[in-house]
């Protein structure tokens, strides 16, 4: 909602001084006397779109009445190609390597819910076997992902380094993994509609559990470091609240509307895939600033690594593939779906439609972290510009998906 | 749950006048929508979001589509009886007609508090070119705030009531909506070294053949 600006009312005229800086004959008493008949004209500001701290190319155009923000817009498009369209011009196996290209950080996330969406609109159902490795797979992009941002974030508060080393070390380790079941690092392509596109081999499934239970000493090491320090409390804590109300009706969803006290994760509200199963609590923030928004990563990684143990241990055996699915030459019949899983970042959701053809009529993606930027204006108000960066870093947005 | 049938008709109760239909979808998704007019849009919106047995709080994604005219071939059959008294002949007919075109917006909206969705909500505008208003569902739900801009930018459906309506992902001066069917790319070529296909086709359409070049005098030969 545009916020509209009355500018003070300017002083009258002869009000100051018009002797200028030249004029010292006083001692520098008008420009004092300037200084405190200063009424804050408003100062916009562009911010971005070259920056470190806006995450990529993003621009924010702020309004300063001082060093207090009354107005914010964001600005983004830099990185748009029209994605929606390239997915309609191609078939729908050919779209899901785009998938991985949206938010790079999560491919594996941005596969299983394509997969899924296509798999409503066909109705294929998937091996047992396949939906654990899914499971497996979008907790360790849940892991790399918050452990990313939990570094970025602290990156963005000034502890320049130190955090984002910690992070990157361990998502060092899940990236080798995915390249070593994938064939990439990070445009895994690995889903497929009714399975996943290899199986897992035994010693795979053994460098996971050594990871997996690693991880925990990692986070509590993590923690040690940085949810009871000082300095990041008094950084993050009130600053940047989310009222749950307004986080449900701006659409905002993932670990931003969680913070705000509202259980929504649709791992359990929907139920999808194989997550009925295993057991794990959704870890709910009291006031939606920005640190119950770092807290509640911090405790979804703890719950993720609990459901990748149950995971490991319970995978079965079987085909990774439906026989059924059809790659090639896969035409759904006329009809739409729209499917959505719970990503990193929020509700990843893919709508599409098929007149019968081997491309989609009508290819949307649903992006979290484009619709979670709508209410980044109401979080920033009254806040400093030092502020804003940690808000947006706590926003976690990837502009390939932004953009589109 | 309710069906969509069901909200339909007690959408057509509350909202007298209004015209509410139930889509269909072929897909095994089954996720039907309810086609509502432009008129009424905004106010059955605000119904769904606010009535208790529904509470659809949360409008999860908006989206445009374009359906463009297209020309559809009606085959008709008529029995002509034979005044000999013979087997009647049957005389097919073919006839043309074409299918006006417009632009759709579709809501997925989901219930947090209920836990339940998605209803599918979708408006049509008129045709493709000078009708293309529709009510703006921001005021209802804050998260159309962007999408609708989106919409707006990428196909061209003009939302009133929207506060901010401006392009997002294209840059302001830009003219055309690129997610329509009919959106020809602009013809700036991009050079390939080795041009094949299409992109070989757009190049020599963009740099037409050198005119061949008239006699060139040769230089006198010095003499001594």
């Amino acid at each position: 909602m545009s916020t509209e600006i009355t500018p003070p009312a300017s002083p009258a005229a002869g009000a100051f001084p018009t002797g200028g800086l030249g004029d010292l004959s006083s001692g520098g008493a008008h420009v004092r006397a300037v200084h405190d008949e200063f009424h804050g004209d408003l100062l916009e500001v562009s911010m971005g779109p070259h920056h470190p701290s806006t995450h990529g190319v993003f621009r924010m155009i702020v309004t300063l009445d001082g060093e207090r923000i009354v107005k914010l817009k964001p600005v983004f498009g830099y990185l748009h190609r029209n994605h929606e369209k390239l997915g309609e011009g191609t078939s729908y196996l050919g779209s899901m390597p785009y998938t991985d290209r949206l938010d790079y950080l999560c491919s594996m996330t941005n596969n299983w819910a394509y997969a899924v969406a296509v798999e409503k609109l066909a109705g294929l159902t998937v091996p047992e076997r396949a939906e654990y490795v899914r499971v497996i797979l979008a907790e360790l992009t849940r892991l790399l992902n918050h452990t990313c941002l939990a570094g970025f974030l602290m990156q963005d508060c000034g502890c320049s380094g130190t955090p984002l080393m910690y992070a990157f070390r361990e998502r060092e380790k899940i990236l080798d993994l995915f390249e070593s079941l994938s064939g990439s690092r990070m445009m895994c392509n690995y889903q497929r509609f009714g399975g996943c596109r290899v199986d897992p081999p035994a010693d795979w499934l053994a460098r996971a559990q050594t990871l997996v239970d690693g991880y925990t000493a990692f986070l509590d090491e993590f923690e040690a470091l940085l949810t009871g320090n000082e300095i990041v409390m008094a950084r993050t804590q009130g600053v940047g609240c989310l009222s749950a109300a307004l986080a449900v009706s701006a659409g905002v969803t993932g670990p931003a509307l969680r913070a705000t006290g509202v259980a929504h994760d649709l791992r359990k509200v929907d139920g999808y895939g194989v997550y009925p199963r295993f057991t794990f609590r959704v870890p709910l923030g009291a006031h939606g600033d920005v640190y119950d928004r770092y807290m509640i990563r911090v405790l979804e990684m703890r719950e993720s690594v609990g459901i990748l143990k149950q995971a490991l241990a319970g995978l079965p055996g079987g085909p990774i593939m439906n026989p059924a699915a059809k790659l090639r030459g896969f035409r759904p019949k006329a009809g739409e779906a729209y499917g959505r899983i719970e990503g990193p970042k929020g509700e990843i959701g893919f709508y599409l439609i098929s007149d019968g053809s081997p491309n989609p009529w009508r290819y949307r993606v649903r992006p979290p972290s484009f619709i979670n930027l709508t209410i980044l204006e109401d979080m920033c108000l009254g806040h400093t510009v030092a502020d804003a960066v940690i808000i947006l870093g706590s926003v976690d947005i990837v502009l390939g998906e932004v953009d589109r | 749950m309710e069906t969509p049938e069901q909200i339909r008709d007690r959408l057509l109760a509350r909202f007298p006048g209004a015209q509410v239909t139930v889509v269909a979808n072929g897909s095994p998704s089954a996720q039907h929508s309810l086609l509502v007019d432009a008129a009424h849009g905004r106010a059955i919106a605000v119904f769904l979001r606010d009535d208790p047995a529904l509470q659809l709080d949360q409008c999860s994604n908006v989206t445009g589509v374009d359906w463009p005219e297209k020309e559809v071939i009606e085959t008709t059959k008529t029995t002509v009886p034979d005044p000999a008294g013979g087997t009647p002949k049957i005389i097919e007919e073919k006839s043309k007609r074409i299918e006006p075109g417009c632009l759709e917006v579709v809501y997925h909206l989901f219930s947090v508090a209920l836990r339940h969705g998605p209803v599918v909500l979708r408006m049509r505008t008129g045709n493709r070119t000078e009708a293309v208003t529709l009510p703006s569902l921001m005021p209802v739900w804050r998260s159309c705030d962007f999408q609708e801009r989106e919409v707006f930018d990428l196909f061209g459906v003009k939302f009133d009531g929207h506060p901010d309506l401006r392009r997002i992902l294209m840059w302001d001066a830009f003219k055309d909506h690129p997610m329509r069917k009919d959106y020809v790319g602009p013809d700036d070529y991009e050079w390939e070294p080795t041009p094949h296909g299409d992109v070989l086709a757009k190049a020599r359409k963009h740099f037409p053949a050198p005119a061949v070049p008239a006699a060139v005098p040769t230089p006198p030969t010095p003499t001594a």
